[in-house]
């Protein structure tokens, strides 16, 4: 087996969540599938590292993971937020901003 | 630095058993239709993950996986979900007319895209392996602490003021101002009594030996329940204990004065 097959994996991941972010209208789900796709690309980094040699996109890949808590901290505290103020989770809400 | 490691049949069972619970976690999280279910699929798909890395020679990443993302972040995730009310679920009505069938559509094709792209592009790519980077430093945490440490020092540092950012986002965020002065311990007593609230502790429920239930309602000197003794969630559910008459005659009997 070629560890190529993780990026493909990786690119299969990142796919699904590019559906799960285009398909649903729940916006926890949607940043869930955020989320998985920051995993994929991840998958990928640790496997070029081994594929190259270096441990330079292991690195990547752990300041992509601290990058990601940071933006789960805001974005839940945003959505906890709006929920607040429309008593509703879905994405489809606050399309008002835009008039 | 030109030997080429052929992984061995174990790693091949792992990638093909946790690579195929990932994917059918990331799919699980897409089509759920409740949030929760949501959640623990793309659990799965992240502690799948953490195997991943480990067997791709990154041991340290695969530990930060779990504690980070399927501890930290997916608890972070149910806690905001509890918050916002397990039962919310999808509408179903499209807001935009054909956008799922366009957006399965596109999905498949960037599927279909980086899969044949990818595959065409690493089909003779060979693997050097991180045996001997990770000698260099003594190990894997050795040789990340040492990149981390010297080359990244910018970024690790910028990390940590984006984690102080974020974490005072947060607070700033969920804060929640009082429009009005918080009512004293003297006003929610007076809004109490004023417009005849019971003026003592309601009665507790059961009070009698057969039973210490909340559900059961306690017996009044006459004989009779009082249905305030039950909690009201209870009594709005019409939860409440019914009573059994021969209780009632056994506690008159022994009030009355009579020894069984």
């Amino acid at each position: 087996m070629n560890p190529s097959n993780y990026i493909l994996l990786s690119a299969v991941l990142f796919s699904i969540g590019a559906i799960g972010v285009l398909v649903r209208r729940n916006a926890i789900i949607v940043f869930m599938s955020v989320e998985l796709m920051l995993n994929a690309a991840n998958l990928s980094f640790v496997t070029f590292a081994r594929m190259n040699g270096n441990l330079d996109g292991q690195v990547v890949a752990f300041f992509v993971m601290v990058v990601a808590a940071a933006e789960v901290v805001i974005g839940l505290a945003i959505i906890v937020t709006i929920f607040r103020t429309r008593r509703s989770a879905s994405i489809d809400e606050p399309s008002l901003l835009k008039y | 630095m030109n030997e080429v490691i052929e992984p061995n049949l174990g790693e091949t069972l792992v990638f093909w058993i946790c690579g195929g619970l990932a994917v059918v976690g990331a799919l699980g999280m897409v089509i759920s239709r409740k949030a929760v279910h949501s959640a623990l699929w793309i659990a799965l798909t992240m502690i799948n993950l953490a195997i991943l890395y480990v067997a791709n020679s990154a041991p340290f990443l695969g530990m930060v996986q779990v504690v980070v993302y399927t501890g930290a972040v997916m608890m972070l995730f149910l806690f905001v979900l509890m918050v916002v009310g397990v039962d919310s679920s999808d509408s179903l009505i499209e807001t935009i007319k054909g956008q799922r069938v366009a957006a399965l559509l596109l999905g498949v094709g960037l599927t279909i895209m980086l899969v044949a792209g990818l595959g065409a592009g690493l089909s003779g790519a060979g693997t050097i392996g991180l045996d001997a980077a990770n000698a260099a430093d003594g190990g894997n945490v050795q040789g990340l602490a040492r990149l981390m440490f010297s080359d990244y020092i910018i970024a690790f540092q910028a990390t940590g003021a984006l984690l102080i950012t974020a974490a005072v986002g947060a607070m700033v965020l969920t804060h929640r101002e009082y429009w009005q002065p918080r009512k004293s311990q003297r006003e929610l007593s007076q809004d109490r009594f004023t417009d005849g609230g019971h003026p003592g502790n309601k009665p507790s429920p059961g009070v009698y030996a057969r039973h210490n239930a909340v559900d059961t309602p306690a017996l009044l000197p006459d004989g009779s329940t009082s249905a305030i003794s039950i909690p009201a969630p209870l009594r709005a559910r019409d939860d409440a204990r019914a009573i059994d008459v021969n209780d009632i005659t056994n506690v008159r009997r022994l009030t009355e004065g009579e020894s069984e």
